[in-house]
């Protein structure tokens, strides 16, 4: 079973990620795991499909927005977002906004290009659970975490901004 | 000047324990060099033709004089002995080894300094009038508002991997010296009716390859609400700007092809989602900012100092100097100066470690201690009584740091080019200095008047040639280095973008191309007007004609 970072600890991944999209047939294969299917399938089977044994996740690429799935979020148990490469950060904004504007309570994993380096600003845009690149030491990516003790800026981890911190231990 | 506090203090301790972490972790061959790639560069360093450039930040262009000395002590340890100031209020170093940036990052900290977004795809450095606080035509002084964008934008989470660099100026200056209309966004300190503070919010200008000036989205924005109305607009920009052609990623494409009403709707539709939330800023903070900024303590001066009179009387180069580098100071008895650092046979903004310690004496000697950078790579002392003016101009004069070129011809900002840096088409320092030499006569510069020449060594625009009365741009014709030449661009309140005015030159002729462009001026001047404005009056035509000869 493949491992990931999931709330800051090394776990076992519970969850099939389903990259290329697929039919009801296809689904009903899987039956009985937790599978992470590509938007248009999710959007096309997990109505249709309550027969489905186990969960229904669902992924997006950084070009669909977390609009599309607004009205289900409080049932999905699990959104992941594509970093294709780790240079492009929009999946950074759909965290963010799933979690502080869409009430997003689930897991958020990031997955795809998602490199150590990157797992704290990550994780203050919201994402929780990281699927990490295959070459990735693992161990050493958890202690990434803690690069900083603080943050200016309010995050998902820290809804408060330092200066609203500040100016109270100011009095 | 903004004090850290143990916060910031800690972040900056961090922040190099990361990079020294992931510095090593290259070095051993465990980061690939793609990946250590925007690592590096969100903390300065870039890799330049020559040797690695490390670009420290100069928040807002505020510089003290310990800071000063700490820099001169990294270009004497870490450099060849000198550092050059840029066109964006940074300075950057051209000789540092790699494994080396680690530690001479913790010697900037040590001074509250750091390298930290000064280059990468992310929010750079805050920009703004390098008079703010002292400038006699002041709405509100700039500064706390800068630093609190520091802070918002400062490891900002979900902007760190924009589409492309990300530039902000504030002005809060009757007269705009920060370049602020060409910024990705621009800010302006505004009143409203009700005399409430606020902003008035441009959005999609910028230089490089495509200038554009930028529009306004928000006429009147309450100050509370600056920073989520800013993470509004850096989202749809991260959400939205193109990724798939660097030349087309910067804001500016993205709200010219969204077109401006559809682009406000965006962001107006994503601040709502923000608006008064926890972002929204608090009076206590805004104070706590502006405590930082307070005036020092100046002396209860008369406006009139006959040490001074008598000075203009008898010396004329001290006039001349006092006409050109000095200003109109808020405070009676005071003035703001500027050491124009365009020497020739220097580097535009190039400096020594001497001279930076020197600077900094001054600076403690006249001026509170405290220097500004400015974008047209010259450094301010801005609260010099006047009575100790003379005394400052002679000590100047001992280190040629009196140059009494302000605003004139030979005052030329440019970008290190050829010389320095890998992306370039040309060299652009040896054509300042090509020019500067053939218009040495400061008696005839000072005739000609007010006059800013930009040169770029490609169409990144690092020396704002776009906005350059005359600009002058490097371009590569068959393997040779020419020179495009542009007329009529203005980087003050009437923002403008200069026209090219023909088939481009060879470094040789740039000197005569000057001559011939000043000379049709010269022809057509009426009084004392400006040569952007006579350009303005007369056109393109003349000066064409002067170059290539008349059109049949
Ligand atoms: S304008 Fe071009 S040549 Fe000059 S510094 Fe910028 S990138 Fe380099």
């Amino acid at each position: 079973m493949a491992r990931l970072i999931k709330d800051r600890v090394i776990a076992d991944d519970q969850w099939e990620l389903i990259r290329e999209p697929i039919d009801a047939d296809a689904l009903r294969a899987l039956s009985g795991r937790n599978v992470i299917l590509p938007l248009s399938s999710w959007l096309e089977l997990h109505e249709a499909q309550p027969s489905h044994q186990g969960l229904l996740g669902v992924w997006l690429k950084n070009t669909e927005l977390p609009e599309s799935i607004t009205p289900w979020l409080p049932r999905i148990p699990l959104i992941a977002l594509d970093f294709p490469v780790f240079t492009d950060g929009r999946a950074y904004s759909s965290a963010r906004e799933l979690r502080q504007n869409l009430g997003f309570e689930g897991e958020l994993r990031a997955i795809g290009d998602v490199l150590c380096d990157q797992l704290f600003y990550m994780s203050r845009c919201g994402f929780n659970a990281f699927a990490m690149r295959a070459d990735q030491d693992l161990e050493a990516a958890v202690r990434r975490f803690d690069d900083f003790k603080d943050a200016y800026q309010a995050s998902v981890l820290n809804p408060e901004p330092l200066f609203r911190r500040r100016s109270c231990a100011n009095g | 000047m903004y004090r850290y506090d143990n916060y910031d203090h800690q972040m900056l301790a961090d922040r190099i324990a990361q990079f020294r972490d992931q510095t090593s972790r290259f070095l051993r061959g465990d980061l690939a060099p793609a990946e250590f790639l925007p690592l590096r560069l969100q903390n300065g360093l870039y890799v330049q033709r020559l040797a690695p450039m490390l670009r420290i930040a100069i928040p807002y262009g505020m510089l003290s004089s310990k800071q000063l000395r700490k820099l001169a002590y990294i270009a004497d340890h870490f450099d060849k002995g000198y550092g050059h100031f840029t066109t964006r209020q940074n300075i950057q170093f051209n000789w540092p080894a790699i494994a080396d940036v680690p530690d001479i990052l913790a010697h900037l900290a040590e001074v509250e300094m750091h390298a930290i977004q000064t280059s990468g795809n992310c929010i750079r450095n805050t920009t703004t009038d390098q008079f703010a606080g002292a400038a006699a035509n002041e709405i509100e002084d700039s500064r706390p508002w800068c630093e609190i964008i520091r802070q918002w934008s400062t490891f900002h989470p979900e902007f760190a991997f924009l589409p492309r660099k990300f530039k902000i100026a504030v002005c809060g200056t009757q007269d705009d010296q920060a370049a602020t209309q060409v910024h990705d966004i621009g800010l302006f300190i505004v009143r409203n009716e009700e005399g409430e503070l606020g902003f008035r919010v441009l959005a999609g200008g910028g230089l490089g390859r495509t200038p554009v000036i930028g529009k306004e989205i928000r006429t009147f924005l309450p100050w509370q609400h600056l920073l989520s109305y800013l993470d509004a607009i850096l989202r749809v920009y991260n959400r939205e700007g193109r990724r798939d052609n660097k030349y087309k990623a910067r804001i500016k494409i993205l709200v010219k092809e969204t077109g401006i009403e559809k682009f406000q709707q965006k962001v107006e539709k994503e601040w709502l989602a923000l608006k008064d939330g926890p972002l929204t800023l608090t009076e206590a903070e805004f104070q706590r900012c502006k405590a930082f900024f307070k005036d020092p303590e100046y002396l209860p001066l008369e406006a009139f100092s006959p040490e001074l009179e008598h000075a203009l009387n008898t010396d004329v180069l001290f006039a001349a100097w006092h006409t050109q580098n000095v200003n109109a100071h808020k405070k009676p008895g005071y003035s703001i100066v500027t050491l124009c650092l365009k020497a020739t046979g220097i580097a535009p903004g190039d400096i020594t470690s001497e001279q930076m310690r020197f600077v900094a004496d001054l600076a403690d000697r006249y001026s509170f201690g405290e220097l500004r950078v400015t974008h047209e790579q010259n450094l301010v002392l801005a609260d010099v009584a006047r009575k100790d003016l003379y005394a400052l101009w002679r000590a100047l004069k001992s280190q040629d740091l009196h140059s009494p070129n302000l605003g004139l011809l030979t005052d030329i900002v440019c970008c290190p080019g050829g010389d320095f840096c890998s992306l370039a088409n040309a060299k652009s320092i040896p054509i300042a200095e090509s020019i500067q030499r053939r218009f040495a006569d400061t008696e005839r510069q000072r005739k000609i008047g007010k006059l800013s020449v930009n040169i770029s060594g490609c169409m990144n625009a690092c020396g704002h040639h776009h906005v350059g009365n005359i600009g002058i741009l490097g371009v590569d014709k068959k393997g040779e280095e020419y020179y495009q030449v542009s007329l009529g661009g203005s980087a003050e309140n009437v923002t403008a973008l200069g026209d090219i005015v023909g088939p481009s030159f060879a470094q040789e002729d740039i000197p005569d191309v000057m001559e011939k462009l000043i000379g049709v001026f010269e022809q057509h001047r009426e009084q004392q007007e400006r040569f952007v404005d006579t350009y303005r009056r007369i056109g393109m035509e003349p000066f064409k004609e002067a170059l290539y000869g008349k059109a049949d």
